[in-house]
Formats: C-alpha cells, structure tokens, sequence
C-alpha cells in the first residue's frame, strides 16, 4: 500500500482529520498515564525516603 | 425474624414520617419537571414519560438508600445484627423489604397519577405501575450493595450513586422499555418477564452479598 | 519436587521479580507497537466502503478489547484476594483499574471519530458503545470507592466485592443495551467492521492488541510496585530497596 507522496498520507483520502486526531488522542492517554505514574513514583520516594529518615532518628 | 425486622424498620420509618414523604415528594417534583423544561406538547411528553418517570424512581429510590443501613450503624444495632443467631442475609433482607415498602411501593402507587400529567392511556398506567411494581424492588436490593459498601464513607452519597447508577441500567431499560413496548403496538410481556427475571436474580443474590459487605464495612 | 505457589505471593519477592520484568515488557511493546503501525498504515489495503478511515480501528478494536478483558482480570485478582486473603491480588487489581479506565476512554473517542465519517454522527447509541460508556462508569465506580476508604484492607474487600458484582453486570447491560437498542432503531448500522476482514488488516489488528496488552502489563506492574511500596513501607524488605535507592 504505497501512499505515493508524503501529502496523500498526510491526508489519508480526506479523512485526515479523523484518522490522526484518533491516534493523536490515544497517544496523549498513554503519555498521560506513563506521566501520572513517574509522578506518582517520585512523590512516593519523596515521602518514602522522608519516612525512612524520621523512623532512623526516632 | 424477617417480619420483626420489616415491623421495626417500619415503625422507625413511621416515627420519623418526614423522611419517606420527601422521597416521595421529590419523585412527584422530578417528574412534573420535565414538562416545564421540555414543553407542553403532549405528543413528546407521551413519547418520553416512561423514561422520565422511570429515571425519577430510580433517583428517589436512591436518596432514600443512605436511610438504609446509617441509623443502625451510628447507634451501634448494626453490630448487634451482625452478632445475632439468625443469618445476616435473613436480616438484611427485612430491612431491604422494609425499605422497599417505605420508599419502591409509594412510587409505584404515585406513577399512574403522575403518568397523567404526560397524557398516558390507562392501559399504558396500567403496565407503568405494574413495571415500576417489579422494578422498585430490584432498585432497593442494588441499592442495599451500594449502601452497604460505603457505609461510613465520607461523602457516601455521591458514592453510593457513582457505584450504584451503572447496575440499575438493565432495570430501566426493561421497565421503561415495557411502557414504550406497548405503546408502540407491541406486547410489553418480553420486557415485563426480564425485569422479573432481574428481580429474581437479585433477590438471591443482594441480600446475601449486602451481609458480606456489611461484615467487611464493620470490621 | 512441590511447587511453592506462594512464593511470588509475597510482595518481598515479587518485588523484585517484577522490577525484572518491567523493562521487557515496556521493550515488547514499543516493538509491536512499531510492527503493527507499519501493517495497519503501510501494509494493510484501503478498505472497500470506507476508505481509509477504517484504518482507526487499529486502535479501536484493540482498545476495546482491552477494557473489557483488563475488567475481568480485575475482577478475577480481586476475587483471589478476597478468596485467599493475598494482599498481592487486590494490589494488582487496583493496580490494573486506572489502565483499563484509560483504554476505555480511548475505545470510546477512537469510536466516535470512527463513527464521524462513517455514519455522519459522533455518538452512535450503538450497543457495543453504550456498553463501553457504562463500563467507564463501573470503573470509576471502582476507583472511585477505592480511593474513599482509608482502611487499606476494608478498600481491598469493598473494591473485590464492587469489581465482582459490576463483572456479573457486564454481560446482563450488554445484552439489554443490545435488545435496548435493536427496540429503538431496528437494525441501525452499528459498527460492522469492514465486511471482508482481508487478512493483513486482521494481522494488524491483532498486532497492536498484543502491544497493548504488553502495555498494560508493564503499567500495571509498575504501578503495583508503587502500591506495594507504600503499604509495606515500614517493613524490612521495604527499608532495604529503600536505602538502596536513596
């Protein structure tokens, strides 16, 4: 399936839009999700670590 | 045991008479509202009145949930319930028949008046009443999982509606669906054997599954 | 020679284990994502009657797939959970719910940008999506409830026991959704998908549904650590991975 020139590809028989605003969509879920999770990850180091130092000194 | 328990609750319910007619007076309020928001014309209103008194029902019946279970548990009988002889779901089950008579029976009652107001034959009342019949109680039985489930939650309510709407979906399609049936020319019988059907189903299975997260709730 | 099947029960070993693990998976996926992009745009021919924009259901179907099938293992971990009183299996179900809401936001857009050019209409009341909608609905109720309960062991229980009950409901809402449906509008055109599945569009289809599967488990896994973590952290295996990473 050769699409020719990079601009019919672009274009996807007119329906562009629709095509790439769906995987643009689904692309911006996972990043999202993986951001939410490397978030969740250092604030729980962050209170982890400070846990770790205070149950030390305690 | 179960008609102990059914006279109990109902003899708190009566005590405390304000609470089931709000109930029943926000059911009557939801339903005469749609009018006003959709217009009079009484060729639309006929065409959505199962659904409107349908979503109605399953809203009032939903206030009313919290009732359920929040009285016992804040005065500590919730645990003595736990602790009695007789099973949990047996128990649960009265209350969940009480609170059905109080708050699934009224507006079973109130539909057919209501039904008025959006221009339904009388034979169409007829099955409305007969649909919200059988599907009150399947609403109240749900319901009693969600109650059960966020006893003592911070904002409960919100809660319990979040996690209790979904599952109350194939019972408003069924009962509104019965309505529409009919006065679409066609018989609503299909629709009236699946909610009992659900309501068979859920009878055996709330109550019983109410008792388990009772238990897990009062840990 | 019996087999310990309780050994990677515990989180002290799964930790680690799934530490290992993490990586591969996040590897496999990028891979078959890759392959299944190249087939789904570059291999896969134009469709008869739609054109090009069936091509979004090389994210589509794969989604919906995985909402459904991710509800269901969250179901069946946190009916282990409940049965056997793991800890590990209600911290993967909770560790599996916030990936599954996503792909079932993704199968519900992706399809109301499939159903545009196709039927003209963003929302279609078609059986399958309206099922997908409400399945959004059961996982926010189960994140929902989840997060509300602050006594981790009552959240674990209450969640496994919202997670079975929403699982029985899933096929009784699909299936009154469908007579729902069929009622209203007769046999509407509902998301048929491309009559003549030519087989690259299968292989395709089936390639990016393994990438998401890959996906998830690597998320998932991830994301069970962290739970893992922030319940045990006051025990020694926990101190330990602790100090090593500080």
């Amino acid at each position: 399936m050769n699409w020719g020139s990079w601009s019919n590809f672009i274009d996807m028989g007119g329906r562009g839009f629709y095509v790439w605003g769906s995987y643009l969509i689904t692309l911006i879920c996972i990043v999202l999700e993986l951001g939410q999770l490397a978030r969740h990850k250092r604030t729980l180091w962050q209170r982890l670590t400070q846990f770790m130092k205070l149950n030390k000194q305690g | 045991m179960l008609t102990t328990i059914i006279r109990r609750d109902l003899l708190l319910a009566y005590r405390r008479r304000s609470d089931v007619l709000t109930t029943l007076f926000f059911f009557v309020i939801v339903v005469s509202l749609f009018p006003l928001g959709v217009g009079p014309e009484m060729k639309t209103l006929r065409l959505i009145a199962p659904g409107v008194v349908w979503v109605a029902a399953l809203l009032a019946s939903m206030l009313s949930l919290n009732r359920l279970f929040a009285a016992d548990y804040q005065d500590g009988t919730l645990e003595q319930m736990l602790l009695a002889p007789q099973p949990l779901a047996l128990i649960v089950l009265g209350k969940i028949v009480a609170h059905w008579l109080v708050s699934g029976l009224p507006l079973a009652l109130m539909a057919p008046v209501l039904g008025m107001q959006f221009d339904l034959p009388p034979a169409a009342l007829g099955i409305l009443f007969l649909a919200l019949l059988l599907g009150t109680p399947i609403l109240s039985l749900i319901g009693a999982i969600g109650a059960a489930l966020t006893l003592g939650l911070r904002g409960g309510g919100v809660l319990l509606s979040l996690l209790v709407l979904p599952l109350y979906i194939p019972a408003l399609i069924f009962g509104a669906g019965a309505v529409e049936a009919y006065s679409a020319g066609l018989s609503p019988e299909g629709h009236l054997s699946l909610l009992g059907a659900l309501l068979i189903l859920t009878g055996l299975a709330a109550p019983w599954v109410t008792a388990f997260a009772l238990r897990i709730a009062m840990e | 020679m019996s087999i310990n099947w309780f050994k990677y029960a515990s989180p002290a070993t799964f930790y680690p284990l799934a530490g290992k693990l993490i990586p591969l998976f996040y590897a496999l996926a990028a891979i078959l994502t890759v392959v299944g992009l190249y087939i789904s745009f570059f291999v896969a021919p134009t469709d008869a009657t739609q054109g090009e924009a069936y091509r979004i259901i090389f994210i589509h179907v794969p989604a919906a797939w995985m909402s459904m099938f991710i509800y269901l293992l969250m179901a069946m971990w946190a009916g282990l959970g409940l049965v056997l009183n793991t800890r590990l299996s209600s911290i993967m179900a909770q560790a599996l719910a916030p990936t599954g809401a996503m792909f079932t936001f993704v199968a519900l857009i992706t399809g109301a940008f499939w159903g545009k050019p196709t039927w003209g209409t963003w929302w279609e009341w078609d059986a399958r999506m309206t099922s997908e909608l409400i399945l959004l609905f059961l996982y926010i109720g189960y994140m929902s409830l989840t997060a509300a309960i602050d006594d981790v062991r009552r959240a674990d229980k209450a969640g496994a026991i919202l997670a079975l009950v929403g699982a029985v409901n899933v096929p009784i809402i699909y299936f009154s959704v469908k007579w729902w449906n069929t009622l209203h509008q007769g046999a509407s055109v509902s998301l048929t998908r491309a009559p003549s599945m030519a087989k690259t569009m299968l292989l395709g289809m089936l390639i990016m549904a393994l990438a998401a599967w890959m996906y998830s488990i690597a998320v998932a896994l991830s994301r069970a650590r962290l739970l893992m973590l922030e319940r045990e952290k006051s025990t020694a295996w926990a101190q330990e991975v602790l100090e090593q990473k500080s």
